[in-house]
């Protein structure tokens, strides 16, 4: 046998050894993604209540949600409830700054901070639920202690949504302090010298240094905590379990949700889900284009 | 972004640079005095912070411990006289508590188990064998990530509704099995930086693939394998989503729909130590895990977000 040959079929047992290894993500990912996804592009056409066969309605579907007044306020309180991501994300910045200096106790810091991250969010839904109580919860006894007399934060449609950003910023701090203060400590120290013996304080130093070294961070979390935000649900379902007061607390999940399962319209909720997910796709890619964009620009 | 970017206060490595003027030893004093100050007023805000972050977990478990009155005492008891342990007790009677942790435990740990396996072989084979086309097919498998798992929920409640799966475990363990697109993508980071000379050199050898993943792949990626085990079988064990749309019997149900259902039935009889000490239960496992394995999963998060 020539080289050549013997080389080929070795190749060919690689290839054919490569091609085992990566086979169950990848018909995991056909049977589990594609499928069902190419499916819900068929259902969202149909009337269809999961026990006998989908029937097609073309547009009907699209054109219920149009009008469907309980559609637009979920889409509505799904991007209000994102008002904590800002929030969230600049609290957190804060907080890696003062984790970053040099002094004592900063890794207990860290693990405290860290905790929610970790946390069942079933368990901490249910732990907020009660401190949010508002006549015995924890929130009102504090405030109370300051002379203020708080709502019933999850009765009321003024308190429902603030209250459930509190508990999410409070619940996903720990998250985005972490990957703030790595990419901290990745900061070259030189840049800081250099921008020190230009004559820069500190506040230059962290709006030219800083933030522009953060901005690869920034961006993941940003794309990521989008993502997540609109399909906030399990928070939804367990404080809030009717979709809160005047349907103030439902997302678009939750509703997804109660269509498909609780009324079985899983045809109108594939549909609402397909028109979720088109939405995540088209702004992750405007964000992406944004982001090229704007590192264009600093070069 | 670089590879050994951690979280740990370690001092940066000491980059050739030229040094700064010396400053004048009193200038020096004061900035350091400076420092030393603001250090005091950061960890004071710190500490302020930090207790309203543990304030709700410590106050969970303060509840858990209290009568059906003196939940309701007014100034709050943070401490209570008495502590009644014995809701820890009455709790594992009062609701399928144990059914929950066990299907759990067999959901989290079956996932992780076959699912960690099949996830190392596919990075190992995706970094470092010849494959046709394999990176078209990763970055088709990294954009699948994408799909939000609401807008494929329904079709696959149907289709394992249509094999009769409904209220069992198996639509929460098979998929999972087949591994886990974030693993891979980590795992491959990592062994993008083993040269590939080593793995030649062996196969020259005579060693089959998989000697080659045990012998010389696994010992390097050990620690982030861990690492993302970790994580993963804490989210498995915290997930909720999936579990609601199937299972219904109490008695099939993992744990976190277990203390759901607590509070929704305990609520109404205003028994809140109750629910509180089940949802204690729920928090405690994950906390122990966090508590002992914290380095490592701290690094490996850091570490995530700095590939992002």
């Amino acid at each position: 046998m020539s080289t050549i040959t013997r080389r080929s079929t070795l190749h060919r047992k690689e290839q054919r050894v490569a091609l085992i290894f990566v086979a169950l993500p990848v018909i995991g990912f056909a049977v589990f993604t594609i499928f069902p996804l190419l499916f819900s592009v068929y259902a969202s056409f149909t009337e269809w209540n999961g026990i006998s066969a989908p029937v097609f309605t073309g547009l009907a579907n699209f054109q219920a949600m149009m009008v469907d007044p309980y559609f637009w306020q979920a889409m509505w309180n799904t991007l209000f409830l994102m008002i904590g991501i800002p929030i969230g994300l600049s609290l957190s910045l804060l907080l890696a700054l003062a984790l970053n200096r040099k002094m004592r106790g900063t890794t207990f810091f860290r693990t405290v901070y860290y905790v929610p991250v970790i946390s069942s969010i079933a368990a901490v839904a249910i732990l907020w639920q009660w401190a949010f109580n508002g006549d015995f919860g924890l929130i009102n006894q504090a405030l109370a202690m300051i002379g203020i007399d708080g709502p019933n934060w999850l009765a009321n449609t003024a308190t429902v949504k603030p209250a459930i950003i509190i508990m999410s910023v409070w619940k996903g701090m720990g998250y985005s302090m972490l990957l703030y203060l790595a990419a901290l400590q990745s900061v070259p120290r030189h840049l800081y010298e250099a921008a020190s013996l230009d004559g820069a304080g500190v506040l230059q130093q962290f709006r030219n240094v800083t933030l522009p070294m953060l901005r690869p961070v920034t961006f993941f979390l940003v794309v990521t905590s989008i993502i997540g935000g609109s399909q906030i649900f399990i928070e939804i379902n367990i404080m809030t379990p009717g979709g809160g007061p005047e349907f103030a607390s439902a997302s678009i999940v939750w509703y997804i949700w109660q269509k498909a399962f609780n009324y079985l319209q899983m045809g109108y909720a594939t549909s609402m889900s397909l028109v979720l997910g088109l939405i995540v796709f088209a702004v992750t890619a405007i964000q992406f284009r944004l982001n090229r964009r704007n590192q264009f620009s600093i070069d | 972004m670089s590879h050994s970017s951690t979280t740990t206060a370690s001092p940066a490595p000491s980059v050739p640079h030229t040094p700064l003027p010396k400053l004048p030893a009193r200038r020096r004093n004061a900035q350091d005095k400076q420092y030393r100050i603001g250090n005091i007023i950061v960890t004071v805000l710190l500490s302020l912070g930090a207790i309203i972050m543990l304030a709700p977990l410590v106050w969970t478990f303060s509840t858990s411990l209290k009568t059906h009155e003196a939940v309701f005492a007014l100034p709050p008891q943070w401490i209570p006289a008495p502590a009644v342990w014995e809701n820890y007790l009455r709790v594992w009677s009062a609701g399928p508590l144990w059914s929950g942790i066990k299907n759990s435990l067999i959901v989290a740990g079956s996932v992780t188990v076959v699912g960690t396996v099949a996830s190392s072989l596919a990075a190992f084979a995706f970094a470092k064998m010849r494959l046709p086309a394999k990176n078209v097919l990763f970055l088709v498998l990294l954009a699948g990530m994408m799909v939000p798992f609401p807008s494929m929920m329904i079709p696959q409640f149907m289709m394992f509704a249509t094999i009769g799966w409904v209220d069992t475990l198996l639509p929460l363990i098979i998929p999972g099995l087949f591994g886990n697109i974030v693993m891979i993508f980590f795992l491959k980071q990592y062994l993008d930086s083993i040269p590939d000379s080593i793995i030649e050199a062996a196969k020259i050898d005579g060693a089959s693939f998989l000697q080659i993943f045990a012998k010389l792949i696994l010992p390097v990626i050990k620690p982030a394998i861990a690492a993302q085990f970790i994580l993963w079988f804490m989210g498995v064990w915290n997930d909720y989503l999936a579990p609601i749309i199937y299972l219904n019997s109490p008695e099939n149900q993992t744990l976190q729909l277990v203390i759901a259902s607590f509070n929704a039935t305990y609520a109404t009889q205003t028994d809140y130590p109750l629910i509180m000490a089940a949802s204690f239960i729920a928090l405690l496992p994950v906390l122990i895990i966090f508590v002992i394995f914290q380095r490592q999963i701290i690094e490996s998060v850091a570490l995530t977000g700095a590939k992002g």
